[in-house]
């Protein structure tokens, strides 16, 4: 029997495991639903900018151009920043590996075009190991971002990728982020971030022609840093929102596994103990048919 | 019917306060500023400080901003609120932070207080006072 008793044991500690990644399921299913409210809850804000700097871009093309809006974009990019936004903890199904493995072959792709300088800020502690370990250039990053992504954190990291574009010192930069599409499907992706393209922004409501205080350059630029910082919040949000839809579902067929794990242990621990019967009798039988004889 | 005017209160995490209004007071960087119905299309720069929105039957709305941008266009008023309070040398001290960081990733981060910070949070605690005393003197 002591076969049958380490089949039960599994069973048991199999068992556990199932709890535990039910409960998981049901921590992210909530999570979810409050990450996705405040991916709705940004929304406002990214209208508003997103038509404010569309009405920018038309308003006062004579007085001011900003490098974000007036460089034009280049044929080749030799020299490139990207952020990557990652989750902080792992048990997520493919999400990172996903998105890593798209940078990573962007990045290569890069590369072989001619590029020679890929700079990266790491938004996540996942991204960020992959990326030290890759030995590409971190040149910032933020961890521990919570569940709650707040924009203070964010400042500091991106001003280090924003100003080394402003300072032409890159001729573009790329957003890698996971975005959500729906509680099952999430999908990584890679979007041009600056040059700011004038399609994104869509065409202006109306050329106001503003009164700036105190001038126009200073508003404007402000205006712009929060737009692309906006932006990138955006993204950070979804990323969220898509993490733990992820993990609600690789928790999900966690819990399925383990169930069928046990089913199938059952099965066999069942057989072993049926097996130890049979032979138990078939021995008495053989031991009685020897008295008897 | 007295004039009204859309109000829109926003900041990157939420959405704070949408709704008409008769008149606002903001905290403009040049000085307090007083928006009404008709007001000619303005963009600048707010200070942290109180929002005050004077809706429709004498109601009011105070609102603490902790900076951030203003757009007025003659129908239509749009805050866009900074969440943290921000300027160019804390920005920067934030940025040099996180390079600092990113240069000594494999480094212990040192926990010393840095100045930069403490100076966010006295510049929201003013603010926030202001805002407070501002509300009691009304209720008076």
């Amino acid at each position: 029997m002591a076969g049958s008793q380490e089949i039960r044991t599994k069973i048991k500690s199999v068992q556990n495991t199932r709890k535990i990644t039910k409960a998981m399921e049901m921590v992210a299913a909530s999570k979810m639903r409050k990450a996705q409210e405040r991916m709705r809850a940004a929304r406002p804000y990214s209208e508003k900018i997103r038509r404010l700097a569309a009405n920018l871009s038309q308003a006062n093309v004579t007085e001011y151009r900003h490098a974000f809006l007036g460089r034009a974009k280049a044929v080749v990019v030799k020299r490139v920043g990207l952020i990557v936004v990652t989750t902080d903890k792992g048990l997520c199904g493919g999400l990172n590996t996903n998105l890593l493995r798209q940078a990573m072959n962007t990045m290569r792709q890069w590369e072989g075009d001619g590029a020679t300088d890929i700079r990266v800020t790491c938004i996540g502690n996942k991204g960020l190991g992959f990326m030290q370990r890759l030995g590409a250039n971190v040149i910032s990053h933020v961890t521990h971002l919570g569940d709650t992504p707040h924009l203070e954190k964010l400042i500091g990291p991106m001003k280090v990728m924003i100003d080394a574009f402003q300072a032409g010192e890159l001729d573009a930069v790329y957003l890698a982020y996971t975005r959500f599409v729906n509680t099952m499907k999430q999908e990584p992706v890679i979007e041009p971030l600056l040059p700011l393209s004038g399609e994104r922004m869509g065409t202006p409501e109306r050329g106001w022609d503003y009164l700036y205080e105190p001038d126009a350059q200073t508003v404007i630029d402000e205006l712009l840093v929060r737009y692309v910082e906006a932006l990138i919040y955006q993204g950070v949000a979804e990323n969220m929102a898509s993490e733990q839809s992820a993990r609600m579902v690789a928790m999900k067929a966690a819990t399925d596994n383990a169930g069928s794990v046990i089913k199938e242990l059952q099965l066999v621990y069942n057989k072993a103990r049926q097996a130890a019967i049979t032979k138990e009798i078939s021995e008495i039988v053989g031991g009685a048919a020897a008295i008897a004889g | 019917m007295a004039m009204t005017i859309h109000v829109d209160v926003v900041s990157a995490e939420e959405l704070i306060f949408s709704g008409l209004a008769e008149f606002v007071v903001l905290p403009g960087e040049a000085g307090e500023l007083g928006i009404l119905p008709g007001h000619m299309p303005l963009m600048t720069r707010i200070k942290p400080g109180a929002v005050r929105v004077k809706m429709p039957g004498d109601k009011e709305e105070l609102i603490f901003v902790a900076g951030g941008l203003l757009e007025v266009q003659p129908g239509l008023v749009t805050v866009l609120a900074d969440t943290a309070i921000r300027g160019a040398d804390l920005d920067q001290a934030k940025a040099m932070d996180a390079k600092k960081m990113a240069e000594e990733a494999m480094v212990n981060r040192g926990s010393a207080m840095d100045y930069a910070r403490a100076q966010v949070e006295l510049a929201e605690a003013i603010a926030q006072l202001a805002a407070i005393d501002r509300l009691r003197k009304q209720r008076h």
